[in-house]
């Protein structure tokens, strides 16, 4: 073995105090999701993609001098160009256009969706489980027996019978959609209100809605989100496929899934009437479900170094 | 375990119970008589229908038909092909439906328990990244986007596959696929997070450690275990499957029980809509309840909710 000289140690003596010290700053819950969040890469990218659907969303039609409904017979059926970008449909619509004003229409039952399913299903779950006993066993019987019904049969149902329009296909998503939240709202108010914090908020006199807003709901923000963004790729799905089946809106108004439904016929000789709108909800879905993933990843204390 | 089946089954029943009135009721609320169409009937006519069909009851009375109807598993006559009955579209088109959905179900557990098993084998190496691109692609691509793409791939550009139509085994080929790639995405992501989690326990140490080989480790140890919540998404598949259809069956045109109910929604065909989203649900409750039941006894740690046995 090699004799290590003695001149090549130090003396570096205790550093006392020094080692007490905490070097990591400490974080808040959110600060820490957030960083671990940001480290997702497909996550990141699922934000960016979103950005830039929204903003399309926005600006889109207002890039292109064509309107989304007005139809021009001597353009039918055009391949994509310079002049429209992503063609023309069998009416002579511009296929850009309507793809953004589609994706506004998209996004709007996506998110009202996703806000309507918040608010029951965290009022429902939340009164379930802070109550307990009696009222919990029934308010959650009821919810049980709803949720055998078979989502996307009743969605149909309903739309056949109070006809076609936006309102009447978000109130059909949101009539079970709601069940979800509220029971994994109620799963986390079961398990928070018996702590500490909540019985001094009781003896201190504080109200119901007090203490679910201020100490609950807020303690039970991360699951909800998580399935808040999951809520919106599948209400997305709903309305594509609800249009798919001509149950959708009814044109003018464009959508991704009439738009999908229209270009199918003439996938054969007329393909891009198809591919842009199948692309993007295709794209958007992705978008919302690896932003899900991502927070689910980010809020699971399991996952913490 | 009996009184946990017992209690599903009176939530079962009371499900059904709801959608069967729910049904009833919104199929009066609909805009239009079943015989509402571009001639106009004669008075009489239209009295003698009305007779016919029982439209002239009262809605208790009708209410009260229907319930005793279908306890009897008759969903009565269609309103707008006159010689046949519901029952008679429902055993036409579901055994065509049920062999592509077999078809679909077996493809996408097949490929999707595979896909997992590679992707937890080589975690966060190429083969785990590459599985979870197809999942992710799956999942976020719709059936019927994913069954127009592969008609226009496979049937139109390469001319290999039959577009359309329900002849030989070849035609069963896309159908079954594009029903497939969701779920399948599903399994492939659900079997490679639980064998991840099973990955880690102590006896599959106890199990390397013993000297046993990969291969045994894998199948004997891990995918046995890993399987479960697999099994537990069949209710929700089998769901997916069957909504699935609807579309599937219309794009490729398959005479399947989807396709029909796709067409006497276009139809305003009430009596079938409601006869067949209670077909529907009745077969959705009870596979559910079957899945639920079989998950129960193919892992004896779980519990059942209600069951105080195997405490």
């Amino acid at each position: 073995m090699q004799q290590i000289s003695k001149e090549k140690f130090q003396i570096v003596g205790t550093r006392g105090t020094e080692a007490e010290k905490i070097t990591k700053p400490s974080l808040s819950f959110w600060k820490d999701v957030s960083i671990r969040f940001r480290k997702n890469k497909l996550a990141m990218f699922g934000i960016v993609l979103l950005a830039i659907l929204i903003f399309m969303a926005i600006f889109g039609p207002y890039m292109t001098k064509f309107d989304y409904a007005t139809n021009d017979l001597m353009n039918t059926n055009k391949v994509p160009s310079g002049e429209h970008w992503f063609g023309t449909d069998d009416l002579g619509r511009d296929v850009f256009a309507r793809t953004w004003e589609g994706a506004r229409i998209s996004l709007l039952i996506g998110v009202i969706a996703a806000f309507i399913d918040f608010t029951i299903g965290v009022i429902w779950g939340g009164f379930a489980g802070f109550k307990g006993g009696r009222t919990d066993e029934f308010m959650m019987r009821a919810a049980d027996v709803l949720y055998g019904v078979p989502y996307l049969l009743l969605v149909i149902l309903l739309m056949v019978v109070l006809g076609q329009s936006l309102g009447t296909m978000i109130l059909a998503m949101t009539i079970t959609g709601w069940i979800n939240m509220s029971r994994i709202v109620r799963g986390q108010v079961l398990s928070l209100k018996s702590q500490e914090y909540v019985l001094a908020s009781r003896t201190l006199g504080a109200s119901l809605t007090r203490i679910m807003g201020k100490h609950l709901i807020p303690n039970t923000m991360g699951p909800i989100l998580v399935t808040m963004t999951l809520t919106v790729p599948s209400a997305i799905f709903t309305e594509s496929f609800l249009s798919f089946l001509g149950l959708g809106l009814t044109p003018p108004l464009a959508s991704w899934g009439t738009m999908a439904a229209d270009g199918l016929p003439a996938l054969k000789y007329y393909p891009w009437r198809l591919f842009f709108p199948a692309t993007f909800i295709a794209l958007t879905i992705f978008a919302f479900n690896v932003i899900g993933d991502g927070l689910r990843d980010a809020l699971d204390p399991r996952l913490r170094k | 375990m009996a009184k946990y089946i017992t209690r599903r089954l009176i939530y079962m029943l009371l499900s059904l119970y709801v959608i069967v009135t729910a049904t009833f009721f919104l199929m009066r609320l609909a805009p239009g008589n079943p015989f509402t169409s571009e001639k106009k009937l004669p008075p009489e006519i239209e009295a003698a229908l009305n007779e016919h069909y029982g439209l002239n009851e009262p809605w208790y009375v009708q209410y009260g038909d229907y319930l005793g109807r279908i306890a009897q598993w008759d969903f009565g006559p269609s309103f707008k092909y006159k010689t046949r009955t519901v029952n008679d579209l429902i055993n036409d088109g579901f055994p065509v439906s049920l062999a592509l959905g077999a078809q679909a179900i077996l493809i996408a557990v097949a490929i999707g328990v595979v896909l997992g098993v590679i992707a937890a084998l080589y975690h966060n190496k190429w083969q785990d990244y590459g599985a979870m691109i197809v999942a992710v692609f799956g999942i976020s691509v719709p059936s019927f986007i994913m069954a127009s793409f592969l008609q226009y791939i496979f049937a139109i550009k390469l001319g290999v596959l039959p577009v359309a139509r329900w002849d030989s085994f070849a035609h069963t080929i896309l159908p079954s696929l594009a029903l497939a790639s969701t779920p399948m995405a599903f399994i492939a992501r659900l079997t490679r997070s639980s064998m991840l989690e099973v990955l880690a326990n102590d006896y599959i140490r106890t199990a390397k450690s013993k000297g046993l080989s990969k291969g045994v480790i894998t199948i004997k140890h891990t995918i046995r275990n890993a399987l479960l919540p697999v099994v537990s998404y069949m209710g929700p598949l089998s769901a997916g499957i069957i909504t699935g259809s609807f579309v599937i069956e219309r794009i490729f045109g398959i005479p399947g029980l989807g396709s029909h109910f796709v067409t006497s929604i276009a139809n305003r065909d009430y009596t079938v809509i409601m006869g067949v989203t209670v077909f529907y649900s009745v077969l959705l409750l009870v596979s559910i309840l079957l899945v639920d039941i079989a998950y129960g006894l193919i892992d004896p740690r779980i519990k059942l909710a209600g069951g105080k046995k195997g405490e």
